[in-house]
């Protein structure tokens, strides 16, 4: 038995770091190839904020009150609109047996997923933010929160998704399933994070509303992973 | 050693397979056979520990191995039904990203030669969708040159091979059993490997 295992090799370097890397790095190479996919996702964040100041009128003072609950809505709509991509191709294709079968931690592979999802959708959501925010007469200050809290607020939204997004795989009507399981988890997200931009308009400091976002993070980025992990075997299972 | 004891499994409520035992030894292939809807998969599931039987329990090396269980996955080499391919990737970087995913370092010469090996070298730079489903398997068993491990668990590793292809599988099975391999084959087809390498179970 020994001289056979010795004739093998048994899978060598099999680090969380390399495990993270190897996913961050093909599914942002993915990502790279299907830029359509992005772009249809920020028009859909664009089109969803630009609606509301049509619909409701040009009164700055109603446009100001609403804007942060809006902005903070519609990158919500836009992060679930991406999850199902998340897993959803690697388990039709058979390359989510191979990834659970892989000598890294599933539960890093996973995480390299996650970083790749946030950088192709809740990055770029928080970058193009201000912009909008312009449309609601946000002031300087406010729209720097507002860009502050979309970028610790996106990643634990990615963090939500992922473990949604594996708990529907294989699932009928899995998308309308994946809207009901996340979106009541979203809503401490979006309180504190429209929440940060109230308090700035309001005078006060958006500090209380940061740091509950990145403790939120913080904990997300530990917990998340390992519950996808599980929901992807039990999934394969 | 991959021992295997009275393993049971079920899809919903009926019962795929019932007190199925085998043993593999270092240098043996077991084919596993039997119609559609005998079980064939699930049996290629549990035994590269992404399905847990509904009774029995499997070793390897001696040891009882759960599901996902470290040990088993680092000595496993396991192509599905699907080759695990994504469509948007070329047959080269499929073939590298999967081989890296399993910890080896994936170096361009032994890529190109594994898909050289498999006549595949016109196609490397085709995007995976524009391959024909003989030559997506070609891609997913060019890992066996690349990646050794001593087990290999092949579920219908001849579908949609032309039998140019079927030969080289042989030889690849014939090689890695020679050098001290274990192979867990579930196919319709009948391979030829060498004499007294080859056991069979049949699910019924």
């Amino acid at each position: 038995m020994t001289t056979m295992t010795a004739a093998m090799d048994v899978a060598p370097r099999a680090g969380a770091w390399g495990g993270i890397a190897w996913a961050a790095a093909r599914d942002l190479g993915l990502a790279s190839r299907s830029k359509a996919e992005i772009g249809v996702l920020l028009l859909f964040y664009v089109i969803v904020v630009t609606l509301f100041p049509l619909g409701v009128g040009p009164e700055p003072t109603l446009l100001r009150a609403m804007g942060p609950g809006v902005l903070w809505v519609a990158a919500l709509l836009a992060s679930m609109l991406s999850l199902p991509r998340l897993f959803a191709a690697d388990f039709a294709d058979g390359t989510l047996e191979q990834i659970a079968l892989s000598p890294y931690p599933l539960a890093a592979l996973v995480s390299g997923k996650i970083i790749a999802h946030w950088a192709a959708t809740g990055l770029p959501l928080a970058v193009l933010s201000p912009l909008l925010g312009l449309q609601f007469g946000l002031r300087g200050d406010e729209l720097v929160v507002l860009a502050l809290g979309l970028l610790l607020g996106t990643p634990t939204l990615s963090l939500l998704g992922a473990i949604g997004s594996a708990l529907t795989l294989g699932v009928r009507s899995g998308n309308g399933l994946l809207a009901l399981l996340i979106l009541p988890l979203y809503v401490p997200i979006l309180i504190f994070g429209a929440g940060a931009v109230d308090a700035v308009r309001d005078g006060v400091s958006a500090n209380p509303q940061l740091s509950l976002l990145g403790a939120a993070l913080l904990a997300a980025a530990v917990g998340a992973p390992l519950a996808a992990a599980a929901g992807v075997r039990i999934a394969l299972d | 050693m991959l021992e295997a004891q009275q393993l049971a499994a079920q899809r919903g409520s009926a019962v795929l397979f019932a007190n199925v035992d085998f043993t593999v030894r270092a240098g043996e292939a077991l084919m596993v056979t039997g119609a559609n809807g005998s079980g064939k998969t699930t049996l290629m599931k549990i035994a590269a520990g992404l399905t847990r039987p509904v009774t029995g329990r499997l070793s390897w090396l001696g040891t009882t191995v759960l599901p996902f269980d470290p040990a088993l996955r680092a000595s496993t080499l396991y192509i599905g039904h699907s080759p695990a391919l994504n469509d948007e990737l070329t047959a080269e970087e499929n073939l590298c990203a999967l081989v890296r995913l399993h910890g080896t370092q994936a170096d361009a010469a032994a890529i190109r030669a594994a898909l050289s090996a498999w006549s595949l070298e016109a196609q490397r730079a085709l995007p995976a969708r524009a391959l024909s489903q003989g030559q997506r398997r070609r891609v997913g068993l060019a890992r066996l040159r690349l990646l050794r491990r001593a087990l290999w668990v092949l579920d219908e590793p001849t579908a949609a091979l032309d039998s140019a292809g079927v030969a080289l599988l042989e030889q690849h099975v014939s090689s890695h059993l020679a050098s001290g391999g274990i192979a867990l084959i579930a196919t319709h087809d009948d391979l030829t490997l060498n004499a007294g390498t080859k056991r069979n179970l049949h699910l019924r």
